[in-house]
């Protein structure tokens, strides 16, 4: 006969203002194998810990039920403490009256018959529990890192800091990502090249990083310590080992018309080019799509004039399998398509521009080598216009719910800059809340306004219109009440920024979870804020959420800490509550193998015996339990019921389900 | 002897004299005309029971999962929705197709021995088949009727009579397509408020026996230990609420089948209380085909069926209960 000990949960009064506590513990006295049940203010507590610890001891319990809080929370805590008295921490179980009861009801009465019944569901269900034991599995001590922007470079420098191989797949030719397209940063206002660089060259000169560019994870197979991924490496046609970055063959090269992406499209580079200066690897690269030789097979100066003979135009994608025990995302983000946004003119004007391209604009590596000139007559501009928010906290099709978080500071910094280098320059910015929290951004900000002379007018733009040359831009002034047009020479959107929509293929191939704006989802946002949900992942910058340069930093090295925390260890225990196929019923139908996300189920043909000296050889299912992550796709899709899962077994939930349904 | 059974028959000496296959399973005579069974026949000396009529509506291939487990190379006759079932059971390694020659073979649908009992006719001795019309002729004398009024079910609703899966195939007369829509029944159904299907199922259901020929005959059944006869399952030991409970199982079988179901409506065929059972079946079909695309399980033997696979065309699940979302 199992003894059972059941304690509840007041959690102070988060459990115990709505559940009647006594009544539960009570009730639950005179269930068949219950020998204990007592309540507690907070079981979590060493306290309360001690009160369970105690109560094995002296009743000799074969299994536990704490009605407590959900299993996320503090099942581990339990279970260690069931552990340290010599029980089974899988003879522990938790009833979650606080998320799916107190929490959710208001009726006390309602909430109390519900309380009871879940602690009877979860003593129903620890009644066919059984002892497990956690395995072992090995650490591959390689981290992958994807995306090579600031985030993925600094997640990548502390890991190899600590001593871990690192590799970093990029999908353009460079690293570097958005923070190699900015100008200065603020709230310091120093120049973003000045400070990414030498991260940039830190990570090509370490003998732990390998910088995979031009490159695209394309397959993900495995588990936390055990990541097996194909990564394909499009065809650069330029050889990476040979060419030495002269530029010799952009110089030369006819076709000219390939747009400037690093530019923001705003100017024109060679079909074979290297993206900018400071590029990571030094490297050219030829675009297919505009290369003459690759699209007519007429032209090869390139490869003629090539000193060191790097060019290659017959090299194909090519696909490496690599091992890594981590993975960190970085993949960045893209400002939001505009063209929505009729109101403003973006695709009529040319004199309409992003914040993104102003940043260009400025750069003194940009099109215009860092004058301000607007782009329909490089002339310069006189009045200039931000508007802020454009496709941010947007609750239309157009836009993106959510605050971009970076458009505030961003065009502070904008407007401070044009007013320093351009003191005839007038500038006004339409806002709906100017948001600075940050260390002395609201000091930037404020300095824009009062030192700099930026005109903020409080409200939104309604349109903007080309009238005699001038972009006019009519919105509403809402601190005076009133309506003011404002002509303009150069008009600049703050753009929502929005994940890269590479994201989803990658949250796909990891099984991560995102949101419905496309941004991975946290393990937990307060307490797992950098961890996915999926062990072994993590999160670094914008993937994650919207975020400036010194919190992606931040967040990237909390990575690198979580990272190297996971690869330091030997070896990891593994679930024990993973699939387990019954050989006898099993009929190796395949079905199993065929759901199966993480590739841990195999067959192998197995002999039984029949009775009568008679043998039959059979097809049976194996689960691999270092490959198998527990979630149970097999069990609900094996016909024949030869799948189940250790500590949720079908009878277990059928048991629950019976318990729940008893009058 | 028509000359399809004629040939069939040839053939089936040829393979067992050259000793080209150890066994071939067909059909045997029964007691009556209209009675032939599966037969297993391993010599020349057996085939002379062998028979080929309008009323071997029987898919043979499901006997290849036990005939296979005593070796040898067996050929086997496969008329068109049969051989989706042989595909299915490749696919889930139930059959070694390098094992089996399937001689693929002429079909123009099967005779249902009920519907013409209940024409009046018994004692049936033989049958022709005239273009659209049947000749039945029995100890009584013989009568002519309109092929839709005999045919079984499932070859009304004919789903292909595209062979899937061919090492040979045994063709004499051109095989028609029947123009016949088999979700017709389904959708007759789905008009049906809640309580009156539940009225319907609850009477055709109440008429089983449990005698589990549908298990039994079944192709996508093959599992090594039926949940139903397993007493661990939980379900074979389960004292039913009402009377009503235990014909669930039928609902649980059509489950357990979905996907991996061909339609080829032996399930219906083989029912001593004529249950209409292929209309659970072919729910799931409809479904699968609207919330996932066209899928016709058994076109190949290899592959995975909708139902244990995710793409992002498929139909949103929770707005998929809901009514009206279809496959992208």
């Amino acid at each position: 006969m199992q003894r059972i000990g059941v304690f509840i949960c007041w959690c102070g009064s988060n459990i115990a203002a709505t559940v009647d506590v006594e009544r539960v513990s009570e009730a639950i006295k005179s269930e068949p194998g219950v020998v204990f049940s007592a309540n507690y203010q907070y079981m979590c507590s060493e306290n309360g810990q001690q009160l369970l610890r105690n109560a094995i001891k002296e009743y000799h319990l074969t299994g536990v039920v704490v009605g407590s809080c959900s299993p996320r929370m503090h099942e581990a805590t339990f279970r260690k403490a069931a552990e340290a008295e010599g029980l089974n921490p899988y003879m522990v179980e938790i009833a979650n009256i606080r998320e799916h009861c107190s929490w959710i009801h208001k009726d006390r009465e309602e909430a109390t018959e519900k309380a009871i019944i879940l602690v009877r569901t979860a003593i129903a269900k620890v009644k066919l529990n059984a002892p497990l034991t956690a395995g072992e599995s090995p650490v591959t001590k390689r981290a992958l890192v994807i995306g090579g922007g600031i985030a993925g470079i600094q997640a990548a420098l502390d890991i190899a800091e600590a001593g871990f191989e690192v590799d970093i797949v990029e999908k353009n030719p460079t690293i570097g990502g958005r923070m190699a397209q900015l100008d200065k940063t603020f709230p310091t206002l120093d120049c973003a090249a000045c400070i990414l660089t030498p991260k940039m060259v830190d990570c090509a000169q370490s003998d732990k990083i390998d910088i995979l560019t031009y490159s695209e994870v394309e397959d993900v197979k495995g588990f936390v310590g055990n990541f097996k991924v194909k990564i394909r490496r499009k065809a650069r046609f330029v050889d990476e080992t040979k060419c030495t970055g002269c530029k010799i063959c952009m110089d030369n090269c006819p076709s000219k018309k390939g747009l400037n992406e690093f530019n923001m499209n705003l100017n024109n580079r060679p079909a074979i080019y290297i993206p900018f200066a400071q590029a990571i690897p030094n490297v050219a690269v030829i675009d297919p799509e505009q290369c003459l030789k690759l699209k007519s097979g007429k032209c090869g100066l390139c490869q003629k004039k090539c000193g060191v003979g790097a060019i290659d135009y017959t090299m194909t994608d090519k696909i490496i399998e690599r091992e890594y025990g981590a993975i960190v995302v970085a993949t960045g983000f893209r400002p939001i398509n505009i063209d929505k946004f009729n109101e403003y003119g973006y695709s009529e004007n040319k004199d309409v521009i992003t914040s993104l391209e102003l940043e260009r604009l400025m750069n003194a590596a940009g099109p215009t080598n860092g004058v301000l000139l607007r782009p329909s007559d490089n002339t310069h501009p006189k009045v200039i216009t931000f508007i802020q928010c454009v496709g941010s906290r947007d609750l239309t099709d157009c836009g993106k719910p959510y605050c971009s978080k970076i458009c505030c500071m961003y065009t502070a910094k904008h407007a401070m800059l044009i007013r320093e280098k351009y003191p005839d320059t007038e500038v006004h910015v339409f806002y709906i809340d100017v948001r600075c929290p940050g260390k002395n951004y609201d000091e930037f900000y404020r300095r824009a306004c009062e030192q700099y002379g930026v005109d903020y007018i409080k409200g939104m733009v309604g349109k903007v219109y080309n009238q005699n040359g001038k972009l006019m831009v009519q919105g509403s002034n809402l601190i005076e009440n009133e309506q003011v047009t404002i002509p303009s020479d150069l008009v600049v959107l703050a753009t929502a920024i929005e994940p890269e929509p590479s994201v989803r293929k990658i949250a796909t191939l990891l099984t991560a979870s995102i949101d419905t704006n496309n941004f991975l989802t946290e393990a937990h946002p307060k307490l797992k804020p950098v961890e996915s949900p999926t062990a072994g992942v993590y999160l670094a910058g914008v993937c994650q959420g919207p975020k400036d340069i010194p919190e992606t930093v931040s967040q990237a090295s909390a990575c690198a800490a979580k990272v190297i925390g996971l690869l330091v260890k030997d070896s990891l225990k593994t679930n024990p509550c993973v699939a387990q196929s019954d050989e006898s019923m099993c009929n190796g139908c395949s079905q199993c193998a065929n759901v199966c996300a993480y590739g841990a189920i195999t067959y192998i043909d197995k002999e039984f015996r029949l009775g009568g000296g008679k043998t039959e050889t059979r097809r049976v299912a194996y689960v691999n339990p270092a490959v198998c992550q527990g979630c149970g796709a097999c069990t609900v899709t094996c016909p024949s019921g030869a799948m189940d899962l250790k500590g949720f077994a079908s009878k277990q939930i059928m048991s629950e389900v019976e318990e729940i349904c008893r009058k | 002897m028509n000359k399809v059974e004629e040939l069939i028959v040839k053939r089936a000496r040829e393979l067992l004299s050259s000793k080209e296959v150890d066994k071939v399973i067909g059909w045997k005579k029964g007691e009556f005309y209209f009675d032939p069974s599966p037969a297993v026949f391993t010599s020349e000396e057996e085939l002379k029971d062998f028979v080929y009529n309008g009323f071997c509506g029987a898919n043979l291939s499901k006997y290849l999962v036990q005939e296979l487990k005593k070796g040898g190379k067996i050929a086997v006759f496969l008329k068109p929705c049969d051989t989706y079932s042989f595909n299915e059971l490749v696919k889930e390694h139930r059959v070694d197709k390098n094992a089996v020659k399937v001689i693929a073979i002429e079909c123009q649908g099967k005779l249902d021995i009920e519907k013409i009992k209940e024409k009046g006719v018994s004692a049936v001795t033989e049958t022709e088949e005239n273009g659209e019309e049947v000749i039945v002729s029995s100890l009584y004398g013989s009568a002519k009727f309109r092929k839709e009024e005999v045919l079984l079910e499932k070859c009304l609703t004919c789903k292909s009579k595209k062979f899937a899966v061919a090492d040979e195939t045994i063709v004499v007369n051109e095989m028609k397509e029947t123009a016949n829509d088999r979700f017709s029944g389904v959708e007759e159904l789905e008009r049906m408020s809640e309580e009156e299907r539940f009225a319907f199922w609850k009477g055709e259901l109440s008429k089983c026996i449990r005698c589990n020929a549908c298990r039994n005959v079944c192709p996508a059944c093959t599992c090594v230990k039926c949940v139903f006869d397993n007493n661990a399952s939980g379900m074979a030991t389960k004292a039913p609420a009402d009377t009503f409970e235990e014909q669930m199982f039928h609902i649980i079988r059509a489950y357990h089948v979905a996907g991996r179901c061909t339609d080829c409506g032996e399930c219906s065929r083989v029912c001593p209380q004529h249950i209409p059972l292929h209309l659970l079946n072919r729910k799931f079909i409809k479904d699968i085909n609207r919330l996932y695309g066209d899928f016709q399980a058994g076109e190949a033997d290899e592959g995975k069926n909708p139902l244990i696979e995710y793409t992002e065309k498929d139909a949103d699940p929770t707005a998929a209960v809901n009514g009206e979302v279809r496959h992208a």
